[in-house]
């Protein structure tokens, strides 16, 4: 079976990889529009910022991928793709793992700035830096807030313009974006809450207030738009994205869609995890590994992470019959919010120092149930039963603890040694072999001998 | 007073202990300062002499339960194995071995089996113990000595990174070098899902979902290489295959792993660049290695160690903590399916010739590679008419135990050694007795590979003999007729001195180790390969044994656990040890208390109704089994863990096999829970 996979992003490179690891003789070939081999979109923020090299954030395909071949057209009656220059290629099944392209609003002047979403796009930013001190991020989502933090970590001043009352306003309540406005503030990064843009230059942007606001650089981050041209175009059924079902098949059932460009339900992702359960599910059914695998979507969890952010947001914040459990700590810049609905994390937002951040994603993620003790969630493991065995006095503890676990080895043990005449370490070494083990109980044992002598077992 | 100095007969750390014998005959367990233990020993270690004169042990052989004389079983043994071998084929007979065995046991095992059997059927339990850190280290290091330096440097680690690894109660004297790195001011970080005494003691305890230490190590990675913590010049002049390696964890960002693994960013973070403070160690154990994926975890983590040149680099590595008493010698000389000693491969011609030479056979009469120690106990009955084990209990050890028991107990025909009635002995049609490590000589390898000597203080009592004398009688009888008069030694030393020639130009190398230098030496570390060159305590110092020097780096992806949870069993068991009792308990049982159980989170316990002591059916697709509720919030609420030294856990556990190493799933697998 002829497997064609148009498009080399996150998502048709995840699915040749997946299709290449169950069966390596699959007949798979994909088709990419950028130059550059697959690479990991998550991580352009991080070669923003200076910390990746571009040639580093590589995806392993599993296919021999064509770079540079934009396909123009789906023949589906001949079950083949027209591509730029001409060349078609039929395929058995195809999927359209298109992606999404960034979306720039209407205004006056924008569509001369740079925007935030390819290697390429990277690459231009990256070369305007040099010499430059300033920088405007269009749009305080996860995407400017990423090229913000990228920018602001290349030592430029940012400031980022955002038309909403508050940042990633679709994961974050209100106190959320304060305290992150405040953590962002400290990173160089400026925020300029309901600001409407209304016409722009390659460097300025002028604000509904009147307001002109001018830097070094602008970047354009509002979000994406499903890429759905070459489907809509094919007389699939389309609507904000390329509509799937269960088995992520499109209206033609030779056809499925994967990644930013699919639409499930509702819902269209934009999120990575998704994607890469797509491709998962698809390679099994194609690879017979699994023909009629479907696919659940995973929960949704957004994740900023760059040194001095560490944001989570996940699941809905509507708080209408859900436990409603917060800490905050505006000066640290930490903030933790959960809904709880039958036991389960409904959803989240956590910001700042949360050691717990990790259970939360998991409880989430898998629809665990709760700690009984909702504290371990939002102060993280110090509730979590991992204090050790320190006891301040002697005297508070039983007859019955175990000082020496190695030779289980009780404080009664001890004090009857002392009883018997034995005052001296060694001795009680001998006969009861405390120490003789991993030796961490020694400064306890100590202890607790000084406290004999002092004549408080009396 | 009759007194020596030996070993501890447990774990590999092989604690040094004097034995002396009291007038009234009664064996004392006295401390001894050796470079490992310096004088330290746990319960199980101070109690180890009270196995030696206790009821339950076998004085003689029985013959379907009945006590018989030495000639008798050895005749039948002999008619029974020459009676299936003649109606079936050679291999309808195989042995299964154990990684308690000393150097000279396990040797002549390998023999026995090759050349007086003439079966490829022969493995052992190591296989569920070792094999994946030992596959994993012999591809990228082409060599596998547990730990590449001696213990001592661990105390002087900026950094120790612990994977699956509970020795505050596995073998609690290990911990002393843990207690001193960290009165050093080093960082300790422990991985481990259950929050142990190991993991409390640490700086920082990573807590991970059971399975996804895989994803852990291609996480620790993506940082190095993200935060530029490479050792680009190292990679360049000491790796190969870092390119491919690099570029397989770009799919490893740290909020992906977070959300596999359940492991916070920021101690992801912390952990990679505590990695590059100064001298850090990277340690794997079972619970790291016990797993379908376990090769590719500890390639992992080792690709790990060589991106941040720490092998070979003085007082940095990689290394892994070998479990059983001579488990690194027990994996070097021969009673691996596909292996001859000296770590040579059995299906390389110039180790069969060389083997072939000292045996005085002809190297096509040596056997082809077996199979896998699970895949060998699946044959049992159908391919497999008759097995002989040594050393090893099976019936509690192996995984889906309960089939495995089956299989056994399909046999036409089962011998094994013991010195009690294991419940695999139980089975058997003879059961012979031989000595314990307090009546016998020999040499064993601990977890450095350093070889030491157990001593005898005693003779065996009357009745029991040794399981070289029963590879050797049974050698002998076997072999009758066979004209090249191949020998089988019962005298330990002597087996000793054929050992070093068999290891002679072998990876590991024991041709300069004599026992007197072990003596003299505090033990010996190979490979040694002249009596007038020095041991090697660290290897890798300037080149690894690979054909052109340098260390391999393989990429690995993560993938799911074999038996990922679902509605019907929702929870992950995962099993290992408590620290009063030994691998399958046949001899700690009989000494220290202590009973099966089950741990479970409080939470868990609340949600399900169960109290502390509340007795449980625990139930898996495999089996069950009843253990009383322990309630402990060191465990995850998702998981559960029972100790594998009773029989019915391993019931429970999973077959499912790594594809290199063949060791099986025991780390997780579904349950579900009832009350009884």
């Amino acid at each position: 079976m002829r497997i064609l996979i148009v498009g080399n992003g996150m998502a048709g490179a995840r699915l040749a990889s997946d299709l290449s690891s169950l069966d390596t003789r699959a007949d798979v070939m994909v088709l990419g529009a950028e130059q550059h081999p697959a690479y990991n979109r998550i991580l352009l923020s991080s070669v923003l910022a200076g910390k990746h090299r571009p040639h580093d954030i590589g995806l392993v395909g599993g296919a021999k991928a064509r770079l540079g071949v934009t396909v123009t057209a789906i023949d589906r009656a001949a079950q083949a793709v027209t591509t730029e220059s001409g060349e078609r290629i039929g395929y058995d099944h195809l999927i359209l793992a298109t992606g999404s392209r960034a979306l720039v609003p209407p205004l006056p002047g924008l569509d001369k700035a740079i925007t935030f979403r390819t290697l390429d796009d990277c690459h231009r930013i990256l070369g305007q830096i040099d010499g430059a001190s300033t920088a405007l991020v269009l749009g305080g989502g996860l995407l400017g807030l990423e090229a913000a933090r990228g920018l602001a970590g290349r030592g430029l001043k940012v400031d980022v313009v955002h038309a909403v009352g508050h940042l990633m306003e679709r994961q974050l309540d209100s106190n959320a974006s304060r305290v992150l406005e405040r953590t962002l503030t400290e990173l160089g990064i400026t925020v300029h809450l309901n600001a409407s843009a209304v016409r722009a230059g390659a460097d300025w942007l002028e604000l509904a207030d009147g307001r002109v606001m001018r830097a070094d650089l602008l970047v354009v981050a509002c979000g994406v738009r499903p890429e759905i041209g070459l489907a809509t175009e094919a007389g699939l059924k389309v609507e904000r994205g390329i509509v799937i079902d269960e088995r992520l098949r499109t209206s033609d059932r030779r056809i499925s869609a994967i990644g930013d460009c699919a639409q499930v339900g509702s819902e269209v992702s934009g999120l990575v995890a998704p994607a890469w359960e797509q491709a998962r599910v698809v390679a099994r059914q194609l690879t017979g590994a699994e023909p009629l695998a479907v696919y659940t979507p995973p929960a949704p969890v957004t994740r900023l992470k760059a040194s001095g952010i560490d944001l989570a947001a996940m699941g809905s914040l509507q708080a209408e019959g859900a436990e409603d459990l917060s800490f905050q700590d505006i000066s640290s810049g930490t903030y933790a919010r959960l809904l709880i609905k039958n036991e389960r994390v409904a959803g989240a937002v956590m910001l700042g120092d949360n050691p717990s951040v990790g259970k939360v994603i998991q409880l989430f993620d898998r629809k665990l149930p709760v700690p009984l003790d909702r504290r371990a969630l939002l102060l993280g493991r110090s509730l979590d039963g991992s204090s050790s065995v320190e006891v301040d006095s002697p005297a508070l503890m039983p007859d019955a603890a175990t000082v020496c676990q190695c030779n289980s080895v009780t404080k009664g043990a001890l004090v009857n040694c002392w009883r018997d005449g034995r005052r001296v370490l060694a001795e009680v070494v001998e006969r009861t072999r405390v120490t003789t083990g991993c030796g961490s109980c020694r400064d306890t044992v100590e202890g607790i001998m000084n406290w004999l002598a002092r004549g408080e077992a009396a | 007073m009759n007194t020596v100095a030996t070993h501890c007969p447990y774990c590999a750390l092989q604690c040094g202990m004097m034995l002396s014998e009291r007038p009234d005959g009664g064996v004392e367990v006295g401390p001894r300062d050796f470079p490992t233990n310096r004088g330290g020993l746990c319960q199980k270690g101070w109690t180890a002499a009270e196995l030696l004169d206790h009821p339950e042990r076998l004085t003689a052989p029985l013959i379907g339960g009945r006590e018989a004389t030495w000639d008798e079983a050895y005749s039948l043994i002999v008619s029974k194995i020459l009676d299936i071998q003649r109606e079936h084929s050679k291999d309808a007979v195989a042995v299964f071995g154990g990684g308690g065995l000393t150097n000279e046991k396990v040797y002549s095992l390998g023999k026995f089996a090759r050349v007086a059997l003439g079966t490829k059927h022969i493995d052992y339990n190591g296989r569920f113990c070792m094999s994946s850190a030992a596959a994993a280290a012999n591809k990228a290091f082409g060599l596998d000595r547990g730990l590449p330096f001696p213990l001592a440097d661990l105390a002087e680690a900026d950094t120790l990174v612990l994977v699956g690894a509970n020795v505050a109660e596995t073998m609690p004297p290990f911990a002393r070098y843990l207690t001193e790195q960290r009165a050093n001011g080093g960082t300790q970080i422990v991985v481990d899902p259950r929050a142990t005494p190991t993991a409390r003691n640490a700086t920082l305890h990573l807590q991970p979902t059971p399975g996804t230490d895989l994803a852990l190590a291609l996480g620790l990675l993506h940082i190095v290489i993200a935060e530029g913590l490479a050792d680009e010049s190292y990679v360049e002049s000491r790796t190969a295959g870092w390119a491919a390696v690099r570029a397989s964890v770009a799919g490893y960002w740290p909020a992906r792993v977070e959300r596999l693994t359940g492991i916070p960013v920021a101690d992801l973070e912390f952990t990679a660049r505590a990695l590059k403070r100064g001298k850090a160690i990277i340690l794997t154990a079972r619970g790291a290695e016990q797993h379908s994926k376990g090769v590719d975890t500890v390639t992992a983590f080792i690709n790990l160690a060589l991106a941040l040149g720490l092998p070979g680099s003085p007082g940095s590595g990689f290394g892994t903590l070998t479990g059983q008493g001579n488990g690194q010698g027990g994996r070097e000389h021969g009673q691996k399916a596909d292996q001859l000693p000296g770590y040579r491969r059995i299906d390389d011609p110039a180790a069969r010739a060389h083997m072939a030479a000292i045996w005085g056979i002809d190297a096509a009469e040596i056997p082809g590679p077996g199979i896998s120690a699970y895949e060998m106990l699946d044959l049992l009955g159908t391919q497999i008419k008759a097995l002989m084990v040594f050393g090893s209990n099976p019936v509690v050890s192996a995984p889906n135990a309960r089939h495995i028991a089956g299989r056994l107990a399909s046999l036409d025909f089962l011998v094994v050694c013991d010195f009690v009635l294991s419940e695999t002995a139980a089975l058997a049609h003879v059961v012979l007795p031989v000595a314990q490590w307090a009546e016998e000589d020999g040499t064993m390898t601990n977890l450095e590979g350093r070889v030491i000597r157990r001593r005898a203080l005693r003779k065996p009592p009357p009745g029991i003999g040794t399981d070289l004398a029963v590879m050797a009688e049974l050698g002998a009888r076997l072999s009758h007729g066979n004209k090249n008069g191949v020998r089988f030694d019962s005298a330990p030393h002597i087996v000793f001195e054929e050992l070093r020639r068999a290891t002679a130009g072998g990876v590991a190398d024991y041709a300069g180790v004599t026992w007197e230098r072990v003596d003299a030496e505090d033990g010996v570390f190979w490979p040694c390969p002249a009596a007038d060159r020095a041991g090697t305590p660290r290897l890798f110092d300037t080149s690894f044994p690979t054909p052109d020097g340098r260390a391999r780096m393989f990429p690995v992806e993560h993938r799911p656990v074999a038996e990922e949870v679902d509605a019907e069993f929702p929870l992950y068991l995962t099993t290992g040890r408590v620290l009063s009792q030994y691998q399958s308990g046949a001899q700690t049982r009989r000494i220290l208390p202590g009973g099966v159980f089950l741990e479970l989170h409080p939470d868990l316990a609340s949600r399900m109704g169960f109290d502390e002591g509340t007795p449980i059916r625990v139930i898996s697709r495999r089996g069950e089994m009843l253990a009383p509720a322990r309630l402990s919030p060191a465990i995850r609420p998702d998981t559960v863990f029972a100790p594998f030294h009773y029989p019915g856990v391993n019931e429970l556990t999973s077959p499912a096999l790594d594809p290199i190493s063949r060791m099986p799933e025991f780390k997780v697998c579904a349950v579900r829970l009832e009350r009884a």
